[in-house]
């Protein structure tokens, strides 16, 4: 059957025109709602921004889905003692090579978009702090590198503003390193480093979650986090008495990087 | 009693399992004593004296059982027993739990054997939704609450979802190519009689000291290289599942490729055929990854060999590539034969052609294609090469082209069709479309790395795996059950009932997991027995709704129990179908077709004036011979 008679036969004007309305409501809904909780990191609205925009497109998809389909069942529904059949239509290729580039199109700007927020979120810069993580069942450390290198249990304390790049070292299984306000998560591995780059920038305490199974004790792995003004924290840290542990501080000078140094072009 | 003993059967496979269980027990305590060590190594990993009789005994009792007895005889020179068919058909009930080589008998062996495990999974979820229902710890304990969720996922995985597929598959397929039977009819019971065995490894696994398995269903190293002896119990569990799917994937592979009936071309197979055929092509190369996986666990709890202890060299995420490189593809191995169920129900109650067959062909082959380029996007967080993730990240996105093309073109079926809703399969198949399209959304956003790296590993996680395997998979299931039930038992099965189960289990799953997005991106991490007491009220409502989810799965059991003693006799076509299978009488014939059908067309030809699939024995007179086969050259 030629195109152009099947689609003649279906109000596609109407069609659309609910499409985006049911689009509208959706996304009127689902942006007016706060899904991943307070922000408080520099990556935070990035990552928020990319959901939305992920919103945007799913509540258009969604609603194609459904106004096509409960359209089709309004209207195809077979009335009571009709036993023919439908018509035989095979296809059509126009149709077909639409429905596969539109969608590719659309992955690939979304991936391309995440490609983007995620080289943000993980652009160093050069007067980041690096603060050691340390990880074991079931429970969390830090460490603050510097001339005496202290420790803290239980409580993370870092600075507002500033970039912090976390060292993870964990001790006997995997851990993983989660604050959902800083919608930064990283596992912590056993025998190599990870790392996690974060720029707090909300003074407020928050939690410290274990995202990785560990044992009994995972759903009670949690740490307080402090982010404070600069100030604040350097009383805090002069406060520190205690050194990283010996055994704590050699996982920091004998795990290895995730990533290894820049393959050299040239040699033999 | 002795020629009980002689003879292949429960009496023999008992022996043979207490055999097999006192050689491996005796080899290991005598090993010991040799070289001059405690008799028994009780540290928590260790155990060889109760692991290598894990893996003996069941060996054991499938020798015993019978599933050896031709191909042993066969290597030996010695005279093969001739097959006089008393292993083909089933005449009672009985002939269900004996050794048997018929894909029918066997495709419901398989079918209530997996059910069986589903309702144990099932008994799993609410116990642990009854835990969740409050913040704090009410029921279980943190340990037992680990080995919950842990055994409910693998029960469902590797005993249920992928297995309940090849049963379906099993019984229809080869009656839809018009085959009398599978490829290799004993490697086909053997590939079902270690499924029970890994089921009854995977549950026994709670008696072991310790407790049953409590790494998660995907046993990270080194938690599982450390775990009590429960994980052993899962690392044998998965070699029998896995070998058995493996097995039916070659059978299913060779039966495909070589058993169509004369003029059943490529592009006239029916799209539940392609889909097996694409499953197929994932299990054996993917499945053989898996099974070295949980070799590789159990080498280092009991033999040392340090593959992820990294204190001694080894590599912790390795286990985790190993591991995905399987676990991504059997998220299609366990999707694929569904698509397959829903295009075969979709077209039959729209009385349409399936809209773009070949682009829905060829869409399943690309979605094998790309799923062995993904794994990764399960380790966005895992502390990989960081590299890894941007390409990995573009191929996941990409597969949601051929997902989308497959929904798409059902939707495209349905248009100019006169479609009909007075079955319950067609319910099913229409509610999949619309709750696998949320879980391809979640999908796509899990697949970009900066949401997963806020959402990974919390109930935003256990949301889309639920809406992935539940709303779709197990929809799909049903779909298929309902759908092919009169030719399976030769009875209708009670709508009413079906439309109950139907609806209680639609807005069961969607009350259960739709919540669970929200407090996952809202802070509550997943493998938890406790959380913060902002989420209690969510909680006590996804677990009210679970419950009711579970209940009304009951409701489905009874239909089915009930409707296969007194349903009333189905005829041959209940939905007026084109497949083959329709052709033939419900149930079919022992030995499927007098006479082999002849294809002459597309499956789908809904509508198309005079248009034939095949032609069946007896009918050949005043038709045209099968035209050659050009039509499948392109
Ligand atoms: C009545 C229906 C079901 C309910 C209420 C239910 C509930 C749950 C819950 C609450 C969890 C999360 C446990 C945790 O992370 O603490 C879970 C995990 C899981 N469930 Fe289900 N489930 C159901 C059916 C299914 C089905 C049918 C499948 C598969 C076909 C399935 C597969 C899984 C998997 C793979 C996990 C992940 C386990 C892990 O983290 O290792 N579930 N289920
Ligand atoms: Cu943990
Ligand atoms: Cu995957």
């Amino acid at each position: 059957m030629p195109a152009a008679s099947m689609y003649g036969r279906l109000p596609i004007l109407k069609m659309l025109a609910a499409i985006i309305a049911m689009t509208v409501v959706i996304c009127a809904v689902m942006l007016s709602i706060n899904w991943d909780g307070q922000a408080a990191s520099t990556a935070a609205p990035k990552i928020d921004d990319l959901l939305n925009v992920m919103i945007i497109i799913s509540s258009f998809v969604f609603s194609v889905v459904i106004v096509a389909l409960f359209y089709a069942l309004w209207k195809f529904k077979v009335k009571p003692g009709d036993e023919s059949d439908g018509e035989p239509i095979h296809g059509n290729t126009r149709l077909e090579i639409a429905w596969t580039l539109i969608p590719t199109i659309i992955v690939l700007f979304g991936g391309g978009y995440s490609w983007k927020v995620l080289d943000e979120i993980e652009e160093p810069v050069k007067d980041a702090m690096t603060v050691d993580v340390f990880s074991q069942q079931y429970a969390w450390s830090f460490g603050y590198p510097g001339k005496d290198n202290v420790y803290s249990q239980g409580e993370l304390h870092v600075p507002v503003y500033r970039q912090i790049q976390f060292k993870m070292h964990a001790q006997d299984v995997i851990h993983s390193f989660w604050v959902p306000e800083w919608r930064i998560k990283k596992d912590n591995v056993p025998g190599i480093t990870t790392t996690a780059i974060v720029t707090p920038d909300r003074v407020g305490t928050y939690q410290l979650i274990c995202t990785e199974l560990c044992g009994f004790g995972h759903a009670s792995m949690r740490a307080t986090v402090v982010v404070e003004p600069p100030g604040q924290f350097q009383k805090w840290v002069a406060g520190l008495k205690e050194k990283v542990p010996q055994p704590l501080e050699q996982s920091v000078t004998q795990d290895t990087e995730t990533n290894p140094p820049p393959l050299t072009a040239g040699g033999a | 009693m002795l020629a009980a003993i002689k003879r292949p059967g429960w009496t023999r496979g008992a022996l043979g399992a207490l055999a097999g269980a006192a050689f491996g027990f005796g080899l290991v305590i005598s090993l010991r004593a040799i070289s001059g060590l405690p008799l028994y190594q009780t540290e928590q990993t260790g155990y060889p004296h109760v692991v290598v009789p894990l893996i003996l005994a069941p060996l054991g009792f499938l020798a015993g059982f019978g599933c050896f007895d031709y191909w042993l005889r066969w290597a030996a020179g010695a005279p093969t027993i001739p097959d006089d068919h008393s292993q083909h058909g089933a005449r009672s009930w009985k002939d269900y739990f004996r050794f048997n080589t018929d894909h029918k008998v066997i495709g419901i062996q398989y079918i209530c054997t997996t059910f069986f495990f589903f309702f144990v999974g099932g008994l799993m979820a609410m116990l642990i939704r009854a835990e969740l229902a409050q913040p704090g710890t009410q029921i279980v304990d943190a340990a037992t609450y680990n080995s919950l969720f842990s055994t409910h996922a693998v029960l469902m995985i590797f005993v249920f979802v992928i297995p309940v597929f090849a049963g379906i598959a099993n019984y229809v397929l080869p009656l839809m190519i018009g085959a009398p039977d599978m490829a290799f009819p004993r490697l086909n019971a053997l590939s079902f009689w270690m499924l029970p065995l890994a089921g009854i490894l995977f549950v026994g696994s709670f008696l072991a000291p310790g407790g049953a398995f409590d790494a998660g269903w995907t046993g990270y190293a080194p938690l599982s290289t450390g775990a009590p002896l429960g994980q052993s119990f899962f690392n044998l569990g998965v070699q029998f599942a896995g070998a058995s799917s493996i097995a039916t994937a070659l059978n299913f592979l060779v039966t495909i490729i070589t058993m169509r009936a004369p003029g059943m071309t490529f592009w006239r197979m029916p799209l539940l055929v392609w889909a097996n055929l694409s499953t197929s092509l994932l299990v054996v190369a993917a499945t053989p990854f898996i099974a070295g996986a949980q070799f590789m666990v159990l080498f280092d709890r009991l033999l040392h060999t340090n593959l992820f202890q990294f204190a001694s060299g080894g590599d912790v995420i390795s286990y985790q590539h190993i591991f995905w490189f399987y676990s991504h593809p059997a998220v299609y191995i366990m999707m694929l034969p569904g698509f397959g169920i829903i295009s075969e129900v979709i077209s039959t109650h729209a009385r349409k052609p399936i809209f773009g067959y070949r682009l829905m062909a060829l869409a399943l082959i690309g979605i094998v294609v790309l799923s062995y380029s993904v794994w990764a996007h399960h380790m966005f967080v895992a502390g990989m090469f960081s590299w890894l993730r941007v390409p990995m990240m573009l191929t996941t996105l990409l597969i949601a082209v051929p997902t989308g093309i497959k929904i798409f073109s059902w939707l495209g079926t349905l248009y100019f069709g006169k479609i009909h809703t007075y079955s319950t399969s067609m319910l099913f198949a229409l509610a999949f479309i619309v709750t696998f399209t949320i879980g391809g959304i979640s999908g796509v956003m899990l697949g970009m790395v900066p949401i997963d790296i806020h959402v990974s590993d919390t109930y935003f996680i256990v949301a889309h795996i639920h809406f992935v395997l539940f709303g779709g998979s197990v929809f799909t299931i049903f779909a298929g059950i309902y759908h092919w039930f009169p030719k399976m038992t030769g009875r209708m099965y009670d709508e009413k009932l079906g439309r109950v189960h139907f609806w209680g289990t639609l807005i069961g799953t969607w009350g259960t997991f739709i919540p669970m997005h929200w407090i996952g991106m809202d802070g509550m991490p997943r493998r938890v027995e406790d959380y913060a007491s902002q989420f209690g009220n969510w909680n006590l409502m996804i677990s009210c709704f679970a419950f009711m989810l579970g209940a009304i799965q009951l409701v489905f059991l009874y239909n089915m129990i009930v409707s296969w003693r007194f349903g009333p006799k189905a005829p041959a076509n209940p939905w007026r179908a084109n497949s083959i299978e329709w052709q033939v009488s419900s149930p079919p014939p022992i030995f499927n077709f007098d006479e082999i059908p002849r294809v002459v067309g597309g499956p789908y030809e809904y509508g198309v004036p005079g248009a034939r699939h095949a032609i069946m024995a007896g009918e050949g007179a005043d038709v045209p011979a099968a035209e050659p086969s050009v039509v499948g050259s392109a």
